[in-house]
This record gives structure tokens, sequence and C-alpha cells, in this order.
């Protein structure tokens, strides 16, 4: 199948590549711009954890053409810290203890900031009903909402 | 994922087009449940059109009684409309209560009635408030739109391109979530509308379905307790690892009363 061209900007640089038609965001930004912050935790769109953000709103890349996303304006894990700076949802999530293992860690912090933005101040049933797209197989529920309502916090002030 | 050519349409009436000269070609709106069917290999298609940058499908009006919310409009707009939390609350939670929020920033309503997953939530809205489904052929009415499983009245190469909800005096969702993909175990959505009350049934059966015997009942009075002596039959409703028939249509029963309840 020949391939297509894609330019879309990710993390505020503009990138075009070369792609089939069927690659998934996910695997474009895995695969082809090698950013594997982005994780893959599932086959059936359930696990959140290669939760990005697609002009500014949450979305599951496994389940979006990277050719859906063309023009668009991606920002992953890798494009939160800022000049050596977590972003206050990662710095919080570190304090915090928010993670075990941290393979859902990426897609939680992503999830969590667009949470943040729809919600500034968050309580703890607003942040379990908004995180309900994202699984952590650890189990780690308690202190990733703390992390969330403490970087949501921090992202106040 | 089987290959595919993939096109991006700009026009009802070009993604009309692409529809009709490729034949295996599959319509893809928010892509929530088109992408993860492709990538199980459940389906081959030819080409993907993709609808998702068509502004003519997307929008919410309200003009006198009717809502009209285009086909391409996200669930998370429907939940965040203002217009729709005044004119019809009851669909704006619901859309609130689709999947989780990232289903939502993706899934649309065309999407998900074209569709027709027998445990969606929009089939019930649909069909409760008496909406009436517009394609770019013609209109259907809500009551002949989902004709069974994943089935509905839409022919091939039609493209439903907005969905007119009429105002109810009054309406309310209730729904039993699946805990892991929180889906609709059973949903039922009451509506007191001009034409009488309407009872609406999804989640539980093949389709969308109404419930007479409690149309019938909440006639004489819009109370729970006019529920008491009403039960849903458990014949032809779905039985899975999730939930038997039979608890299922307990269900019916349980949320079309907490339903009643919250209409006030
Ligand atoms: C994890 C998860 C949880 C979910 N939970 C729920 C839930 O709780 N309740 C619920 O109701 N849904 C749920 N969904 C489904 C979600 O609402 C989907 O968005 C919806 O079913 C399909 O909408 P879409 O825009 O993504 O359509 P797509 O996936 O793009 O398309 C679905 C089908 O409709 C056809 N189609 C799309 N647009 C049109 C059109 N305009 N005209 C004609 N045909 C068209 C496509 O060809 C395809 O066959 C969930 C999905 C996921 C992944
Ligand atoms: S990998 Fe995307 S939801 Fe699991
Ligand atoms: S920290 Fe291990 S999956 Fe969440």
């Amino acid at each position: 199948m020949s391939s297509i061209t894609i330019s879309m900007s990710v993390n505020g640089k503009a990138v075009t590549a070369a792609a089939e038609p069927r690659t998934l965001l996910v695997e474009f930004l895995r695969e082809t711009l090698k950013l594997t912050g982005t994780h893959v935790g599932c086959d059936t769109s359930q696990c959140g954890a290669c939760v990005v953000h697609v002009d500014g709103k949450s979305v599951k890349s496994c389940t979006m053409l990277a050719a859906t996303a063309e023009g668009a304006a991606i920002t992953t894990i890798e494009g939160l810290a800022k000049d050596g700076e977590l972003h206050p949802m990662q710095a919080a999530f570190r304090e915090h203890h928010g993670l075990q293992c941290g393979f859902c860690t990426p897609g939680m912090v992503m999830s969590a900031v667009d949470l943040v933005s729809r919600h500034p101040n968050p309580d703890e049933h607003t942040v379990r009903e908004q995180l309900e797209g994202n699984i952590c197989r650890c189990t780690g529920y308690h202190n990733i909402v703390k992390a969330v309502i403490a970087g949501a916090a921090a992202m106040r002030s | 994922m089987y290959e595919f050519s993939y096109h991006k349409a700009s026009s009802v009436a070009e993604a009309a087009g692409l529809i009709a000269s490729h034949p295996d070609a599959k319509l893809m709106s928010g892509g929530q449940t088109l992408i993860p069917t492709l990538k199980q290999r459940l389906a081959a298609p030819s080409d993907v059109i993709d609808l998702s940058k068509i502004a003519e499908l997307k929008g919410i009006k309200v003009a006198g009684n009717v809502v009209t919310i285009g086909a391409g409009t996200l669930h998370a707009e429907v939940a965040a409309s203002k217009d729709v939390q005044a004119a019809i609350p009851a669909l704006a939670a619901l859309a609130g209560n689709i999947g989780d929020a990232q289903v939502r920033n993706r899934g649309t309503l065309g999407g998900s009635i074209a569709n027709n997953d027998p445990a969606a939530d929009y089939p019930g809205a649909v069909v409760a408030l008496g909406a009436t489904v517009i394609t770019n052929k013609r209109r259907i009415a809500g009551d002949d739109f989902f004709t069974g499983m994943f089935e509905t009245a839409l022919e091939a190469d039609e493209i439903v391109t907005a969905v007119e909800f009429p105002k109810a005096e009054k309406a309310n969702y209730q729904k039993f979530p699946n805990p892991a993909s929180r889906y609709a175990m059973v949903g039922a959505f009451v509506a007191k509308t001009a034409s009488g009350v309407r009872v609406a049934i999804t989640g539980a059966g093949p389709t969308v379905f109404r419930w007479n015997d409690a149309e019938a009942a909440l006639s004489k009075s819009l109370t729970a307790a006019a529920l008491d002596g009403v039960k849903a039959s458990a014949d032809n409703l779905n039985s899975d690892i999730h939930a038997s028939a039979d608890y299922r249509a307990h269900l019916i029963g349980v949320l079309a009363k907490r339903a009643v309840v919250a209409l006030g």
C-alpha cells in the first residue's frame, strides 16, 4: 500500500513524515518520531496509557489515525516539561508517589492536565470520574488522585 | 489492521460521492468504534472516508422547540453545551456519561447512532424524545431508525447529517454502566413529551426498544409507584458474561423507576 505524507506539530515542532494510511497516531509518535513516552497498554481503547493532547484536548492516540491528526498541534508527555523543569502535574506525581511501575503514568498525567483545564479546582470525586479512561494495573489510584489534586493546585498558582 | 486507502472529506457531498464510488469503503467519524473494530480485524474496508473535518456536520442549534445537533458533534460538546443543558438537560447529562473523557473528545452523535451498539446511550434519547434522524437523503423517525443489533434503517451509502430532538416537558436518563467499559448494561430514558410519556430501554435487548407496559402505567400516573406491578419480560433480552437476561429485566424496572423519581 502506498504511503501518504503526514504533517503536524508535535511538542511545538513541525514534523512531516511518510506513513501508511492505517498508521495510528500512537504508532506515528512512537515508531516514526521515536517519542516512546506515550505508551500502548491495550488493544481495546480502554487503558489510557496512550493519551496525548490533540489541539489541547486529551485523546487516546491508539484510537485516532495519524492521518486524521494532519495539521493538528500534538502535545505528548515529552512536551510537558519546560527548560528542564517538570510540569507542575509531573512534579505532583513525583511528590505524591502517584506511580509505581510508571507504565500508566504518561497517560495519567496527560489526562490530568486536560482535566484541570476543564475543572481547575477538582474534588476527589471529579478526579476519579474524569480518570475513568485511565487504568493503572498497579492499582495505585489513591496516590494518583492525591497527585492530581495537588497538581491542580500547583497549576492554579 | 488491514490496509486501506484514506480520504479526508471536506463536505457531505464529497463524502457521498466517495462512498458511492467506493462500495467497500467505510465512513469514519470519531473512530471510537471503527478504529477498535479495524484493529481487531473485524472489518476490512478498502477505503476509509474521514468525516471528522466536515464543518457542516458540526454544531448545535436551538430553534423553538427543537434542538438540532450535527452528526459530527462530539459527546463532550453536547455535554458542555449551555443550550442543550437548558433545553434538554437529560440529553447533556447522557452525553457527559458516555465512556470516558477521551472517548467523549472524539466520539460523535452520528457515529453512535449509525453504529447502533445495543449498549449505546444515544439511541435511548433518540427514541424516548421522539427525535428525527436527518440524512443526506431523507428524514427518518427515531422510532423507525434502529432496526436490530448494529442495524439501522440507513442505506449503505447514506450519511447521517444531524438529529432533531424535540424538547420534552420533563426527561431523565438512568444508566447502569458496565464497570469496565462504561457502556450501558441497561439504560432507561423516560420522557414526558407532547405525545405522551415515552420510555426507551437501551443496553438490555438487541437494540433499543420502547417499554409499552411502563408507558401505559406512567400515562395514568407519572410516579414510581405506578411501575410497582409492572415487570419487564426477560424474553429476547441479552444474556452475557456481564449480566443474565433476568438480571437485565430486573434492572429495567429499577432504572425506569429511578428515572421517574428524578423527573421531579
Ligand atoms: C472505551 C470506550 C467506551 C465507550 N463507552 C460508551 C458508552 O458508555 N456509551 C456509548 O453510547 N458509547 C460508548 N462508546 C462508543 C462511543 O460513544 C463511540 O464514539 C460511538 O459509538 C461511535 O461514534 P464515532 O463518532 O466514534 O463513530 P465511528 O467509530 O467513526 O463510526 C462508527 C460507525 O458509524 C458509521 N458512521 C459514522 N458516522 C456516520 C455518519 N455520519 N453517517 C453514517 N454512518 C456513520 C461508521 O461507518 C461506523 O460504522 C465507547 C467507546 C470506547 C472506545
Ligand atoms: S493503548 Fe490506548 S487506550 Fe489502551
Ligand atoms: S503505575 Fe504501574 S500501571 Fe500504573
